[in-house]
């Protein structure tokens, strides 16, 4: 195995490296969801294992979203955009730490 | 303690007859965001004075968070009065919620420790009920303005956010 690999022409070893990186996000989706007026919006969303969670604060004050089981807990400053991606399927209950009165809810099937 | 006691139920009929007050004689938009802007500063003083007291690590995020936030919220209360050529007008509602809450600071400052900490976040629980209350049934029904209106209602959700906060911190004490 090693010896073949060896024995790849360069080219053909890094077209390999591009397949396999391409393979791996073809089907996943950006999923956006943007916090205004002290809401998430849209609040509820489905997505797949592997699909990236994108939030964008356009309020004046900071907010987080904190996944209740603690597996994320994401600080959005006014303006910020992060995002997480999902690595296991179930249902995830988030919340802003700052505001406890901003829910979210993320359904993830494999 | 008795007198600790009796200043706070004080300090609480002051707010509460400050708002009733309120609802009698009818504010202008001046006015209003003077109560506001007030209200807000209130909030920034009480939370310093807990930066400088607490060692609980819980209630120093909580306080940092109402410093941050209710900074935010009177950048935005005065960059409005601006644009809108508004000049807050101090009045009797604004003067009374600063008298209860330099009643409340003086009470605080004679607490240390653990017994500070409960009586600055469950003074945040009862603060924030009474200027929810005050934003929902007086101010953003009296605004005329629209921008200050919706600048107010915005604060509204803020403050219910902070008081589901202030719950939790002090649900700890319980």
């Amino acid at each position: 195995m090693r010896i073949s690999a060896l024995r790849l022409p360069r080219v053909g070893r890094r077209f390999g490296v591009l397949l396999i990186l391409w393979a791996g996000s073809a089907n996943a989706a950006v999923i956006q969801i943007k916090i205004e007026n002290l809401a998430f919006a849209p609040a509820q969303v489905s997505a797949q294992v592997g699909d990236t969670i994108e939030w964008t604060n356009a309020d004046f004050v900071a907010h987080t979203a904190t996944a209740r089981d603690g597996a994320w807990d994401i600080m959005l400053p006014p303006n910020a955009t992060r995002s997480v991606v999902l690595k296991t399927a179930g249902t995830i209950d988030y919340y802003c730490r700052l505001h406890p009165n901003m829910t979210g809810e993320i359904m993830v099937s494999k | 303690m008795a007198f600790i006691r009796m200043t706070g139920t004080l300090a609480a009929l002051l707010l509460a007859t400050g708002i009733a007050c309120a609802q009698v004689s009818k504010l202008n938009d001046a006015q209003i965001a003077h109560i506001a802007y007030t209200a807000d500063q209130i909030d920034i003083q009480a939370a310093q004075q807990a930066l400088k007291k607490t060692k609980n690590q819980d209630v120093r995020a909580f306080a940092q968070d109402m410093v941050r936030d209710h900074t935010a919220v009177n950048q935005k209360a005065l960059a409005l009065t601006k644009k809108l050529k508004v000049t807050p007008e101090e009045n009797s509602t604004s003067q009374s919620l600063s008298r209860g809450a330099a009643d409340k600071r003086a009470e605080l400052a004679k607490l240390s420790g653990a017994a500070f900490d409960k009586a600055y976040v469950d003074n945040e629980v009862a603060y924030h009920k009474t200027v929810d209350d005050a934003l929902q049934n007086t101010l953003i029904p009296g605004a005329s303005n629209s921008e200050l209106k919706d600048l107010l209602t915005t604060g509204l959700k803020i403050f219910q956010g902070h008081l589901q906060h202030a719950e939790q911190v002090a649900a700890e004490f319980k």
